[in-house]
């Protein structure tokens, strides 16, 4: 037994990880439908999950094939929305101590939630148990989770009559919603989502989605509604109520 | 450029970011401009992708069932309801609305 040797603060990490891990793992049921009602079989399904391993990513790489976008702009949708892990490594790795043979796992376990998991914890031994416990428990179910997904929604067939395209929006406002907390992130999303949907008719499928992105760039640089100098008179003219003039 | 292609194409692409923020200097990413830009871009391809998904047909906007679901499903998330239960009401929403009031 291993019970004894583990610090309170590590007995929380475990727990703490594991029902993120069960929560997040959930999720891969209708990543695994909604990849398959987009025209990816079983397989290609699951070695999206096997391989890429980033929720974010996924659902966007299928969105754009089951919106019939080019090949090249799936993959750029995938690869900006996993440009954020990047940033997660960084922050981990000081106290991750991942070195040889454990820093490629590490860096493939290296998503919103393990690091979420990690930073959360008091101490660096309860840090490291929060990011391995949530990574490989969430690598695990996820995967086993995207094959159910794939196979139930290989039986339901007809992606619109199942309201299967309708979960995919709602789906990536799931996604989004954690990440609205400022007044700058409401602002940008509300932006974006206008300047893509103007787009839609003037540009070819899921490249509209790509020059949204532009205005979190912009505000991001300028730091338009941002602290320390958000002020009223910003929300007027800042970048929101300029894309919809 | 088959779909296998596109799948092993990005997911080298997701893998190797990853990597790359465990190997690269810590310098170019740090300070609060570039952690901003990051964070807002994402906020930013997601909800770009929200409006795509919800009127987006090919390259025509339409109105069909998908908006009331996504209404639902902003309204649940409010509600804190958990993220399958949304994902599940909102295709439900959307599928009776199509089988039963004869919405697109």
């Amino acid at each position: 037994m291993t019970r004894e040797r583990r610090s309170p603060t590590e007995r929380q990490a475990w727990r703490q990880g594991l029902s993120v891990a069960i929560a997040t793992a959930a999720y891969g049921i209708s990543f695994g439908a909604l990849s398959v009602a987009s025209g990816l079989d079983v397989w290609q399904t699951c070695a999206l999950s096997l391989l890429m391993f980033s929720g974010g990513s996924q659902f966007a790489l299928v969105g754009v094939v089951a919106g019939g976008g080019a090949p090249a702009t799936a993959i750029a949708s995938a690869a900006i929305l996993g440009v954020r892990n990047t940033l997660y490594g960084l922050s981990v790795r000081p106290w991750l101590g991942a070195h040889g043979a454990t820093r490629l796992p590490a860096a493939i376990l290296t998503i919103d939630e393990s690091t979420a998991v990690g930073l959360a914890q008091p101490d660096e031994r309860a840090r490291r148990v929060g990011f391995w416990v949530t990574g490989i428990g969430i690598y695990l179910g996820w995967n086993a989770t995207t094959l159910v997904g794939a196979l139930v929604g290989d039986v339901l067939g007809d992606v619109r009559m199942w309201g299967l395209d309708a979960a995919a929006a709602a789906a990536f406002v799931g996604l989004l919603w954690p990440r609205l907390a400022s007044r700058q992130a409401a602002a940008v999303g509300v932006a974006s989502a206008v300047v893509a949907a103007v787009l839609v008719p003037a540009l070819p499928a899921g490249v509209p989605v790509l020059v949204a992105v532009v205005v979190a760039i912009v505000v991001g640089w300028t730091n338009w509604l941002g602290r320390p100098t958000a002020s009223t008179t910003d929300a007027a003219t800042g970048p929101d109520a300029q894309e919809r003039a | 450029m088959t779909t296998w292609h596109v799948i092993l194409a990005a997911s080298i692409l997701v893998v190797g970011l990853k990597v790359l923020g465990h190997l690269m200097p810590a310098g170019p990413l740090e300070g609060p401009r570039p952690r901003r830009i990051l964070e807002l871009v994402t906020v930013s391809l997601l909800s770009a992708l929200v409006a795509v998904q919800t009127l987006a047909d090919g390259t025509s906007l339409v109105v069909d069932a998908r908006v009331p679901a996504v209404l639902l499903a902003v309204v649940l998330y409010r509600l804190r309801v958990p993220f399958l239960v949304v994902v599940v009401a909102a295709a439900t929403v959307a599928a009776l609305l199509r089988r039963f009031a004869g919405w697109a």
